[in-house]
């Protein structure tokens, strides 16, 4: 529309211009779009795009070995993990303090089994230093006890290291009062002192308060707060300006610290266990302390981290990358078998009178709305050994009773059941793709000289093929992810990804894995999503002819 | 299309030797299943061309000679083994003394055009037979689960006492079983919970939004529909895992109002699709019309453009109701041992203690599953009708 411009703009009823007038319906009519679209937008991201997204996070995710071990990966950042001397006794001393602290709160197996899945062994090996770790700081406890039994006692300890404030507040606790503990105060001038002992306590003392939920003025502290403070107490601490409660304990114990027996930890814990000073299993660790990995999803291509960056693991580990392959090929055979048995179907139910068709639809269409589980037990029936295809074949003759065939529990049973769940999604695409396409176009290239197969492969095929293509990609989406059907008639050789997906979520909770093969299944999916939509247009989805 | 082509008789020389081929093939059966193949197919062949030849030139009359042949060879299939043998044997001669006559008169030249050479003929009745075996592909499965669930015995198979049609042979204590047994009672009564609350979700919000998609002007309609249509497309194994991970973080999983959302997040795409597609042959001149004669947009909806709408969106819940009454990978994931739905006890059933009670609880849902496609197909009809896009 072209403004008038001897009159001005053109104008519309309330006297604004037409244009910014209907600009503004045209707003409106966008808001009101999307007010109607967006709460079920809100709830699909919700519901449904936010757990995938968190997925995706796990399969990255690695904040297990720096959560558990933190002083252990924190010593760890200056270990040269391509040379070949082992970590220093600090590394040793720290791993000892982390399993301790681990062991208490009873995270080092579910630690050991995360690692393992990197490296056989690390699992028993946590286990087993979890089991040991306890003895190996009360080299330190039992030296102080000796010297003074004042170290023996919770209520001598508390006083040294909490502020007098919150001891009395703590001792007058009950646990039958119902009311939380007081929370822990540091005594600030022990640390200032004895930095470590304060620290190494503080973790304690949270620890029972809040997870153990025990009284702390009745829980002795444990050995690792002990070997903080004879660290402490040997590397010089100046104790000789402290005067609060214990202040004389302390000093005595400062005065002989130097000649206790001490611990080294590398020893004790190759005493433990020899693996600890294998460097496999501490070049493991520093490869895995980020608190992201690309691990699992090297995992999941069969590959493994390694100090010098990704490699492939040996012959005999490699699964999951022929298991992809299965899973293509087999979702291959499934919608080329697909098309085969649902092109002639479709052909003649496009061709057919409607009556007829719709008819023989209904021979479609039930088994689309049957139960999954129907239709895949009914397969179980029919495809085993002692089945009605079997018992036919053998009554039939051309099956000895004896070599009765295996149909299920193989990759076999798989595409035969797979092949007749889905083919109802190759044949209504192709249904509503062939019911338009004229007949007069083949009758025509018949006139003209064409013969039968001429005028159907030049002819009709070409306008069929949107048909294929949108049943084709449907049945390769929906078999690529499918996972009851092969759990049921697949067996171990006729299993697919999402089947290994589902042990590593409720078997062997290898999360991390699941999530990394769920992601690459999911990129492929997405692909062929995307295809689809290009070719066929997401829109035009049919549902039941 | 009736009687396109003139007909006649064919001759013997044609029809003869045509039955003789199909009786050879059925003698090639019954012969295998005696160890005798060779003779089968011989005497099958020779067989029934003599009866070819005697019904059309000797009988000559049609109905006679077709009913005799049936009762004939159902009277020699019981003499030779029982009732089984004799309703096939009843059913062959049927189909034979048919055939027969199909040939002679030549009718099956009735309904293809006359230019057809003989061999495009052979091509067009080989490929309806073809069709025919896919679609018995399709059916077999879920008929051959039905007669099976009245077995007598926890066999999955047909005994010998059904294929006699022994009454003994079959019973109800299959279905007796699902009545009775609080597992199965308990999976029927959790979905059925769960269901309709899933399927009232995604339709609410389900035919809101497609309204909304339908409008003209909708920004990002293309990234909107996609995300909308996912669940549908994304693995629901992937889904369930996601779901499962990212409901445990937020406390909803093992809880009934998960397993909810859960399955109406599934139900979704189908309701989209359903509804949008009744909405492409809306005429929106009816909602201005209504609008123009001082209807609010809460009235035009509800009296002018939900009655239009209402089949599309009830084949959409339909939908939603079987996605979520049919699912088991995300409840198995979502869920816990309180939200045990029927599809998971049959999937449990199937992969640990085989029931023969599973066939039952299968025609059950068979029959359920006809009622849904008959309510569906009916809308579909009325919606077109309504809309005008197909005569009725």
């Amino acid at each position: 529309m072209t403004d008038n411009v001897a009159n001005g703009p053109m104008l519309a009823a309330d006297g604004t211009s037409l244009k910014s007038s209907l600009n503004r319906a045209l707003r409106r009519q966008k808001l009101r779009a999307l007010m109607l679209i967006a709460p079920l937008l809100i709830f699909v991201l919700l519901t449904f795009v936010a757990p995938i997204v968190d997925m995706l996070f796990r399969s990255v995710e690695n904040q297990i070995v720096s959560d558990t071990l933190p002083r252990t990966v924190a010593s760890l950042k200056d270990w040269d993990e391509e040379g070949d001397t082992l970590p220093p006794p600090e590394t040793y001393k720290a791993l000892y303090e982390d399993i301790f602290v681990a062991k208490e709160r009873k995270l080092h197996t579910r630690l050991g089994s995360r690692l393992n899945y990197e490296l056989t062994g690390m699992s028993s090996l946590f286990r087993k230093t979890g089991r040991r770790v306890e003895d190996m700081g009360e080299v330190y406890q039992d030296q102080f006890e000796d010297l003074n039994p004042f170290w023996k006692d919770a209520e001598n300890w508390n006083p040294v290291m909490g502020a007098p404030a919150w001891v009395t507040a703590q001792n007058a606790w009950t646990k039958a009062s119902g009311r939380p503990q007081p929370a822990f105060v540091p005594n600030p001038a022990i640390a200032d002192i004895l930095p470590q002992t304060a620290a190494k306590f503080a973790l304690f003392a949270d620890f029972v308060q809040n997870e153990d939920n025990d009284n702390l003025s009745k829980t002795d502290p444990w050995a690792v707060v002990y070997s903080a403070l004879y660290d402490d107490l040997s590397t010089g601490a100046d104790i000789s300006g402290y005067t609060g409660p214990g202040a004389q304990e302390l000093q005595e114990a400062a005065a002989v610290v130097a000649s206790f027996e001490t611990v080294d930890f590398s020893a004790a814990m190759t005493k433990v266990d020899k693996d600890w000073s294998s460097l496999d299993v501490w070049q493991t660790l520093k490869v895995y302390s980020p608190d992201f990995t690309s691990g699992y999803f090297l995992n999941s291509i069969d590959m493994q981290k390694s100090v010098d960056g990704p490699e492939m693991r040996p012959e005999n580990q490699q699964f999951y990358i022929r298991l992809f392959v299965r899973t293509l090929i087999m979702s291959l055979v499934i919608t080329g078998s697909c098309i085969l048995l649902g092109y002639p179907v479709g052909f003649i139910l496009a061709n057919l009178p409607s009556k007829t068709a719709n008819l023989l639809m209904i021979l479609v269409l039930l088994p689309f709305w049957t139960s999954l589980l129907v239709r895949t037990s009914a397969w179980k029936v029919m495809l085993q050994q002692q089945g009605v295809v079997n018992d036919t074949l053998v009554w039939l003759g051309l099956v000895a009773d004896d070599s009765r065939l295996a149909l299920i529990n193989n990759s076999t049973g798989t595409v035969i059941a797979m092949t007749h769940i889905l083919l109802p999604f190759m044949i209504l695409p192709l249904y509503s793709v062939m019911k338009t396409i004229p007949v007069s176009y083949v009758r025509a290239a018949k006139s003209l000289g064409a013969t039968n197969w001429t005028a159907f492969w030049r002819v009709y095929f070409p306008q069929s093929v949107p048909g294929i293509g949108a049943g084709s990609i449907l049945v390769f989406i929906l078999s690529i992810g499918y996972y009851i059907t092969p759990e049921i008639v697949g067996g171990t050789s006729g299993s697919f990804i999402s089947n290994q997906i589902a042990y590593h979520i409720s078997s062997s909770l290898n999360w991390g894995l699941a999530a990394a093969l769920g992601a690459i299944l999911l990129v492929v999916v997405m692909g062929l999503y995307w295809a689809y939509d290009r070719i066929v247009g997401i829109d035009n989805v049919k549902l039941g002819g | 299309m009736s009687a396109l082509t003139p007909i006649s008789r064919t001759p013997v020389s044609f029809y003869v030797p045509v039955v003789a081929l199909a009786g050879g093939v059925a003698g090639l059966f019954v012969g295998t299943a005696w160890n005798a193949t060779l003779i089968g197919i011989v005497a099958g062949a020779i067989l029934m061309a003599a009866i070819a030849f005697v019904m059309t030139q000797v009988i000559k009359l049609e109905r006679p000679s077709r009913w005799g042949l049936t009762a004939l060879l159902a009277v020699a299939g019981f003499m030779a083994a029982g009732i089984p043998a004799a309703v096939i044997g009843g059913a062959f001669g049927w189909l034979f003394g048919w055939f027969s006559f199909w040939l002679y008169e030549g009718r099956y030249r009735e309904r293809i055009a006359p230019y057809l050479t003989p061999g495009q003929v052979l091509w067009h009745f080989s490929f309806r037979v073809i069709c025919g075996a896919v679609l018995v592909f399709l059916i077999t499965p879920i008929l051959v689960v039905m007669p099976l669930s009245f077995n007598a015995e926890n066999f999955f198979t047909f005994t010998p006492e059904m294929l006699r049609f022994d009454p003994a042979g079959y019973s109800l204590k299959h279905y007796r079983d699902f009545f009775n047994n609080p597992d199965w009672q308990q999976a029927v009564a959790n979905s059925v919970k769960i269901a309709p609350a899933a399927t009232l979700l995604s339709v609410g919000f389900g035919t809101l939004a497609a309204i909304g998609l339908s409008q003209p002007h909708v920004p990002f309609r293309r990234a909107i529909m996609a995300i909308l249509i996912s669940p549908m497309i994304v693995p629901l194994i992937i889904s369930a895992a996601g779901m499962y991970f990212f409901y445990s973080r937020i406390g909803l999983q093992g809880t009934y109002i998960g397993v909810v959302l859960a399955h109406a997040a599934l139900g979704i795409p189908f309701v989209i699709i359903t509804v949008t597609a009744t909405l492409v042959g809306f005429d929106n001149s009816l909602t201005r019309a209504a609008a123009n004669m001082g209807a609010g947009p809460v009235t035009t909806f509800f009296r002018v453009q939900m009655p239009l709408i209402l089949p599309g969106v009830i084949s959409g819940g339909l939908f939603a109701f079987i996605t979520s009454f049919d699912e088991v990978v995300v409840v198995l994931f979502v869920g816990s041992a309180g939200q045990k739905t029927l599809p998971w006890q049959m999937f449990t059933g199937l992969r640990e203690q085989i029931s023969p009670t599973i066939l039952a609880v299968a025609t059950i849902l068979v029959g359920v599953s006809i009622c849904l496609l008959t309510v569906v197909e009916l809308l579909r009809r009325r919606s077109e009708r309504l809309r005008g896009m197909s005569p009725a």
